[in-house]
């Protein structure tokens, strides 16, 4: 009865599940944090006293390692549209296989960085290093919540409650990393724009 | 392969379907919470909403506490306050009280008025409380994220009270905890350990308030009852959803910045540092730049004022509809003028900044939408002053307090329009005309809307009402005190009376204010020791308090058709529909002086306006 009462009392709203609109949301608030730095990444800039320095070419590659990951998960989210739950598998392990190398391409590209003299902290410090590593870092760790919750959705697919029409958790783990490679392909061009 | 799977499994994952509908079915079956569940890891609305009214409560004394302390200081600058060091210990220095403890009383309660009493106490009461029951839902959109909202609320607050207690003192470089000298323990002793947790404490108390904000704009937007259109919403909801807004836009960067300032502080980066000697040493830190913080800060410190006074707004406009018998004025537009205000509220920071030595020209752009924001406040003014006129007026206690906070609100709102013109600023800057502007406008208003709040709400809460007689005697106290409090400090402001100086004696020009301050300090003493009597009214009405009604103030929202103390659920039956705004009060030809909103229109035929017949 309560079940129906959920669909059937309700003012007609989003069309969007609450569980998802949350996450909707949350994401908007990961943007904010992106937006107050790469706003004061400009405002600083504009002072002067600026290390410039060339960024690392690495970061290249790991770009085209998340957009390939967004490439399986977007997968993955199909094929439980059809309900082939091998594939389904397939797509989320790779996904966390991808973005599992990106978070190490990212730490190699902050040893090079280092090797370029670019460091985080420190006498020979400069902010615009400092933001550089406060960017990926920050970056990083919203990664590794996306990583999480992938193994969250992979253990699902495991016990069978992933399919057609049970889309929720996919489909939120497929927009919250489409997110997280959106908001590092706007990262990157930025970095590569204000350098 | 799909027509495997149960039907449940479907309804889980469709289109509009809620958690919380779920819940209900299954708890509606088996009652018996035990202890832990139903008074501590509560997923109930309710039961979180008392939780911080009574945190928030806790946090309020701590407040007032350390303004008494430093009101002593200020009325009696020579006095010896030995008597101080049972309660103050060290900080008490051969009868005085340490200079940098006096700054880091001042931080400490400006960190805890705006952030623990009023952002949490209040709307995370409130919101907590009246989002389900106003907009006709069982609960949150997630229950459980609204449990660690408050945990994550607590554990913030036990950090922050740790650090008062720390051999090097609490946070002291004011709430706006500026750089350098709130990243330099060789600066201030505060700015060590105390700084640390306060750090620590904000960045827990940034995601409780993450938590408990995505939960509210969820709810409201999805879970409304049938017919709860948005043009049907209380004021109530339509001010706490765009709290809600703010906080979700604004506390990510004030949490962007405190993870730079840790940086600077622990890991040795210079985001905010630069060329700095003390004591004769040069710091390593170059490049950094102070005034970065600055944006940083007042970018989340600008709409925090509007996140603090908008659900007292809210609920002003509801107490003061209900008590004048009236129809709000201007619904539409009061809906309006809050999200004007909300709008404003992100392109105003640098009003805050103008002795920041920026650009003259981009002072005037701030000036300029500084002062817009006159409008949409003017335009609620107007609506509520309109609303009580010619009212058939009830002087509840709630209804005292919010016609105190319209009061409040205007005699703080019009220094607004002082201090928002950079050229006035920048005298006036730092003195205590802007302390006397900001305590009236959003600090001593949103405790009239805090307190007016609880006094209506009350018997939803506990089943019970608040004693009246002590409810005005509280009233009369705090209204009378908080002028004679408040209008004085404008008056010495004027004169150049700096803000943060622990004793004024030494300068001649500000000796003769020695007796105004004292004035200023009986007065806040006196009005703090009567918020006792509140304290004492509201513990003892939830045991002991005259038994409440369904609808005790004859009120249209839905909150009022829920039993005396709602269950978990809060509707024991199916949740009603809505099918008219909640403001129908003496309608003419009505048969009584209000129409919940619950009640067709079929059934008030007698009563309907022409455009309303076609809905009968």
């Amino acid at each position: 009865m309560l079940a129906n009462e959920a669909l059937n009392t309700k003012e007609p709203a989003t069309g969007i599940h609450p569980t998802r609109f949350l996450l909707m949301l949350m994401m908007v608030s990961i943007f904010m944090i992106f937006a107050a730095y790469t706003s004061a990444y400009i405002v600083r800039r504009n002072e002067g006293n600026w290390l410039e320095f060339d960024l690392p070419a690495g970061f290249l590659y790991t770009t085209i390692l998340l957009v390939l990951s967004s490439a399986t998960v977007q997968w993955a989210w199909l094929a439980a549209r059809r309900n082939d739950l091998k594939q389904v598998r397939l797509a989320l392990v790779l996904t966390f296989g991808l973005g599992l190398a990106f978070l190490v391409g990212q730490w190699l590209l902050w040893g090079q960085l280092i090797d370029q003299r670019v460091f985080f902290a420190g006498t020979d410090s400069n902010p615009s290093g400092s933001f550089l590593y406060v960017l990926t870092g920050v970056h990083g760790f919203h990664l590794i919540t996306g990583l999480i919750f992938l193994l969250i959705v992979v253990r699902k697919s495991f016990k069978y409650q992933v399919h057609s029409r049970e889309m929720l958790s996919i489909g939120n783990v497929t927009i919250y990393w489409h997110f997280l490679g959106v908001l590092w392909l706007y990262l990157y061009l930025f970095l590569l724009l204000n350098h | 392969m799909a027509a495997n799977f149960p039907m449940q499994e479907q309804v889980q994952g469709g289109i509009g379907a809620t958690e919380p509908g779920h819940d209900h079915a299954h708890h509606d079956e088996h009652h018996e919470q035990s202890f832990l569940q139903k008074y501590v890891f509560s997923t109930d609305h309710k039961m979180i909403a008392k939780q911080f009214l009574i945190t928030g409560i806790f946090w309020a004394i701590v407040g007032g506490t350390l303004s008494s302390l430093f009101r002593l200081q200020l009325g009696w600058p020579e006095a010896t306050l030995e008597w101080l060091k049972p309660f103050l210990g060290k900080w008490i220095e051969a009868g005085k009280l340490n200079p940098e403890f006096y700054l880091a009383l001042v931080t400490m309660h400006g960190t805890i008025m705006v952030f623990f009493v009023l952002t949490a106490g209040l709307s995370g009461t409130f919101s907590n409380f009246l989002i389900p029951l106003q907009i006709g839902a069982r609960d949150m959109a997630s229950g459980f994220m609204n449990m660690l909202s408050y945990w994550f609320f607590f554990v913030s607050s036990v950090i922050m009270f740790a650090s008062l207690f720390i051999e090097t003192g609490p946070a002291a470089a004011g709430w706006t905890i500026y750089p350098p000298l709130s990243a330099l323990p060789q600066a201030i002793p505060g700015s060590g350990a105390g700084q640390t947790l306060w750090l620590v404490s904000l960045a827990l108390f940034i995601v409780s308030q993450l938590l408990g904000g995505v939960n509210y704009i969820t709810t409201v937007i999805n879970l409304r009852t049938q017919g709860m259109s948005m043009s049907k919403l209380p004021l109530t909801i339509w001010a706490f959803f765009l709290t809600a807004v703010l906080g979700l836009l604004s506390f990510p960067v004030l949490f962007s910045a405190a993870l730079l300032l840790i940086f600077d502080r622990s890991f040795g980066t210079s985001f905010f540092l630069s060329d700095i000697y003390i004591a004769g040493q040069a710091l390593p830190n170059t490049g950094g730049s102070p005034i970065l913080f600055q944006h940083l800060f007042w970018f989340l410190g600008h709409p925090e004022v509007y996140i603090v006074i908008l659900p007292a707004m809210g609920m002003v406009s509801e107490i003061l509809a209900t008590n004048s018998r009236k129809p709000i004025f201007g619904y539409r537009a009061m809906i309006g003028s809050l999200l004007g205000i909300s709008l404003l509220s992100f392109v105003v920071w640098a009003h805050h900044m103008f002795v920041t030595g920026m650009n003259p020209f981009l002072g005037s752009v701030f000036m300029f939408l500084t002062l817009i924001i006159a409008v949409p406040s003017a335009v609620k003014v107007f609506n509520w002053l309109a609303t009580i006129w010619r009212g058939n007026l009830r002087f509840t206690t709630a209804m005292l307090f919010s016609i105190g906070f319209v009061s409040l609100f205007i005699a703080g709102g019009l220094t607004g329009i002082v201090l928002g013109n950079a050229a006035l600023d920048i005298q006036l800057h730092n003195t205590y005309f802007v302390v006397a502007h900001f305590h009236l406008v959003m600090g001593s208003s949103a405790f009239f809307g805090l307190w007016a709040g609880v006094y209506h709400w009350f018997p939803k809460m506990f089943g019970r009402m608040m004693d009246e007689k002590l409810g005005y005697l509280h009233f009369w106290l705090t209204f009378i005190g908080v002028y004679l409090v408040f209008l004085p400090m404008h008056y010495v402001g004027i004169a150049g009376f700096p803000r943060r100086y622990y004793a004024w004696t030494g300068f001649d020009t500000f000796s003769q204010f020695a007796d105004l301050n004292k004035f200023i300090s009986v007065a806040a003493i006196v009005a703090f020791l009567g918020q006792f009597i509140f304290i004492f009214n509201f513990f003892w009405s939830i045991w002991r308090g005259r038994r409440a009604t369904e609808n005790p103030w004859n009120s249209n929202t839905l909150e009022w058709t829920t039993p005396v103390v709602p269950g978990h659920g809060n509707w024991p039956g199916d949740i009603p529909a809505v099918h008219r705004w909640p403001y129908d009060y003496s309608k003419p030809g009505a048969e009584q002086d209000f129409i919940p909103q619950t009640v067709p229109f079929s059934q008030t035929q007698s009563s309907n306006l022409p455009y309303e017949k076609e809905m009968e």
